[in-house]
């Protein structure tokens, strides 16, 4: 299908080339690096601007706050790390110092969501746009693609204020060009359609126009939104998005407790209330594992949010009635099925057997 | 008082630090709630740092680039800054009268969103002004080769705080011999004796271990408080830390080094009291 024909690069690419770009045109650009910099990228600043990178070993508490101290000295400081690390290890100091503050500070937080894949639960970091929005004054982005991710940066070096950039370590579908509009808390609507709505954020945004795909297939056509900014939120968007379409899905790479999903649903209850379904992490911790498995596991592919539309059309139309669980994804009884992570999938009793006889052998 | 940056006398100080004293005591009675033990035990130290001569300040011109920065991390203790920052002319004496009240410039902890002038950030989740005064230390030596110095005080409690020793590795590593903290060494925090809560002991072989220049100092004696703060400045290539012994509640007899005067206001009648011996010391 022509969804395989674009190049896959990661979201965090973006971020490390626009950083350069940034420090190119403005010298209070500063870098601060927390150990990890050829891993989010930061790497590429260090190399062209090494006066102006800073070293700041493993302590993120202190990088975040020190970042405050060069802001408010009129910097502008970006300090990048893995998102587990530099959005809630550091969060009394980026409520206090950052925030509260209004400290011109860019965080860029890599390694989000489940497909950071082998490294498991500790680094895959699901809980940060749960916290972040919540924070006054703080500026939140989760671009789609490798692209927007360059994009994105650059407007929240340009802007005035605390802003985070989430994106992600692998590589994802390059589907958005240089011409593609991008405006910090303007939503783009990527797919026209009156039936379903579907808003998404970061790599999300790529399974969410598949799925509506598989879906016109069937008859039915989705209004696709990439949400890029969930803070400030493009209420407008959210908004018509209900009145036009009657039923809403949400799709991100993050809990849906807190999530966009959570985001965009007070947005619509408030304005305009219609069903809606979310598809993202479900309550639970990540693990490890391929991303692709991951993403099938967890219930975040295509599939799970193309189950989710035919569902809340259903939900619609009356039928379902009854309570659902926030962690059902898709209809009952159906593939794909209520998502509560898997246990442990290894047959541990072979494996023992096997050890056992391998040592009865020796 | 009209402000200068001419150095004063370690008597005229003595006056000064009464002064501010006496005010710490009018606000916290008018405030009704508030910390009296750390403002009033560190009134020396805010005396000859701002009106010593030590830092390069102009109070009509909070701004004025170039600048030194103070950085208060230990937030709570702000009844000193406030009464010294009014003082010093940043801002009129009759608005210490509001203190922690509703829509008041001078907030319980301070707020850098009610632009109070002569505030430079916002502090008073403890450890985190450090951290702040280092990054504005960092700016000014690395970014801007200015020879602006920056200097922040933290309790001895505040120690306990993890993100204090990020911090003070980061200053050492990147030599900010323009950046002086100053440990107001109370020995005192809210449940008890610091020791007793949480030991902190040696200080100074742990800031010596981070390879700081540690000096330190009876923070009552304010000649020895100007000398130790022209003796960091002399030092090169190192960040200072002036570890200043004081007495929590100083100057006032019923308060002074008693841990349990750490968070509280005076009553009326204790004020009264605290105010008549604050004019006889003076």
């Amino acid at each position: 299908m022509k969804f395989e024909k674009y190049d896959s690069k990661a979201t965090r690419f973006g971020f490390g080339e626009a950083l350069v770009a940034l420090g190119e045109r403005d010298e209070r650009v500063v870098v601060l690096g927390g150990d990890i910099t050829g891993s989010v990228m930061t790497s590429y600043f260090k190399e062209r601007f090494p006066e102006r990178f800073f070293s700041m070993g493993i302590a993120e508490q202190n990088a975040t706050t020190v970042a405050a101290g060069l802001a408010l000295s009129g910097k502008i400081p970006f300090f990048a790390s893995y998102g587990a690390f530099c959005a809630l290890r550091n969060a009394d100091q980026l409520r206090i110092s950052v925030c509260y503050n209004e400290a011109n500070v860019k965080i860029g937080g890599g390694h989000s969501g489940i497909s950071v894949g082998p490294d498991g639960a500790t680094h895959q970091v699901l809980e940060d746009i749960a916290y972040l929005h919540a924070l006054p004054k703080m500026t939140l982005v989760v671009p789609c693609d490798y692209v927007e991710a360059r994009k994105a940066t650059i407007a929240i070096g340009e802007m005035v204020g605390p802003a985070y950039i989430r994106f992600g370590r692998e590589a994802t579908p390059v589907f958005t060009k240089d011409d593609t509009p991008f405006t910090l808390g303007k939503a783009e609507v990527f797919r026209e359609g009156t039936d379903v709505a579907i808003i998404a954020c970061g790599p999300m945004v790529w399974e969410a126009l598949h799925a509506a795909e598989v879906l016109s297939a069937e008859g039915i056509e989705a209004r696709v939104i990439n949400m890029h900014t969930i803070k400030p939120l493009d209420t407008a968007t959210i908004a018509a998005a209900a009145r036009d379409c009657g039923a809403i899905v949400t799709a991100e790479e993050a809990q849906i407790i807190g999530g966009l999903g959570s985001a965009v649903a007070q947005v619509v209850v408030k304005n305009h209330p219609v069903p809606m379904e979310f598809v993202g992490v479900t309550d639970t911790f990540g693990g490890s594992g391929t991303p692709d498995e991951l993403m099938k596991a967890f219930g975040l592919t295509h599939d799970f949010i193309v189950a989710s539309v035919r569902k809340v059309l259903r939900r619609r139309a009356g039928e379902l009635d009854g309570v659902h669980e926030m962690t059902e994804v898709g209809m009952p009884g159906e593939e794909p099925k209520n998502y509560p992570k898997p246990g442990v999938v290894f047959p541990i009793d072979e494996l023992v057997a096997a050890d056992r006889a391998t040592e009865q052998v020796a | 008082m009209p402000y200068t940056n001419e150095r004063r006398t370690p008597e005229k100080m003595a006056e000064v630090a009464t002064e501010i004293r006496r005010d710490i005591v009018r606000m916290l009675v008018e405030a009704k709630s508030g910390h009296s033990g750390g403002p009033l035990g560190s009134a020396d130290i805010f005396a000859v740092l701002y009106m010593g001569g030590v830092m390069k300040h102009d109070p009509a011109n909070p701004h004025m680039p170039g600048r030194d920065r103070f950085v208060l991390s230990a937030g709570h203790m702000c009844p000193v800054l406030y009464a010294t920052l009014a003082n010093a002319g940043y801002f009129p004496k009759s608005e210490l009268m509001t203190l922690r009240k509703f829509g008041t410039r001078l907030q319980g902890h301070p707020g850098r969103d009610m632009e109070l002038p002569g505030i430079e950030t916002s502090s008073g989740s403890l450890g985190q002004g450090l951290s702040i005064a280092v990054g504005m230390a960092m700016a000014e030596k690395l970014l801007d080769h200015s020879d602006a110095r920056v200097y922040c005080l933290t309790g001895d409690g505040e120690l306990q705080e993890g993100s204090i020793w990020e911090s003070v590795m980061s200053a050492a590593h990147y030599g900010l011999d323009n950046f002086c903290m100053i440990v107001d060494n109370n020995d005192c925090q809210i449940d008890g004796r610091v020791p007793d809560v949480m030991n902190v002991y040696p200080i100074r072989a742990k800031f010596e271990s981070f390879n700081f220049h540690v000096i330190d100092v009876d923070g009552h004696d304010h000649g020895a408080l100007l000398r130790a703060f022209d003796e960091a400045r002399s030092v090169s290539g190192r960040p200072t830390c002036i570890i200043a012994k004081t007495y929590m509640g100083a100057g006032v007899s019923f308060m002074q080094d008693r841990f349990e005067w750490h968070g509280k206001p005076p009553s009326a009648d204790q004020a009264a009291i605290a105010l008549e011996e604050l004019t006889r010391t003076s």
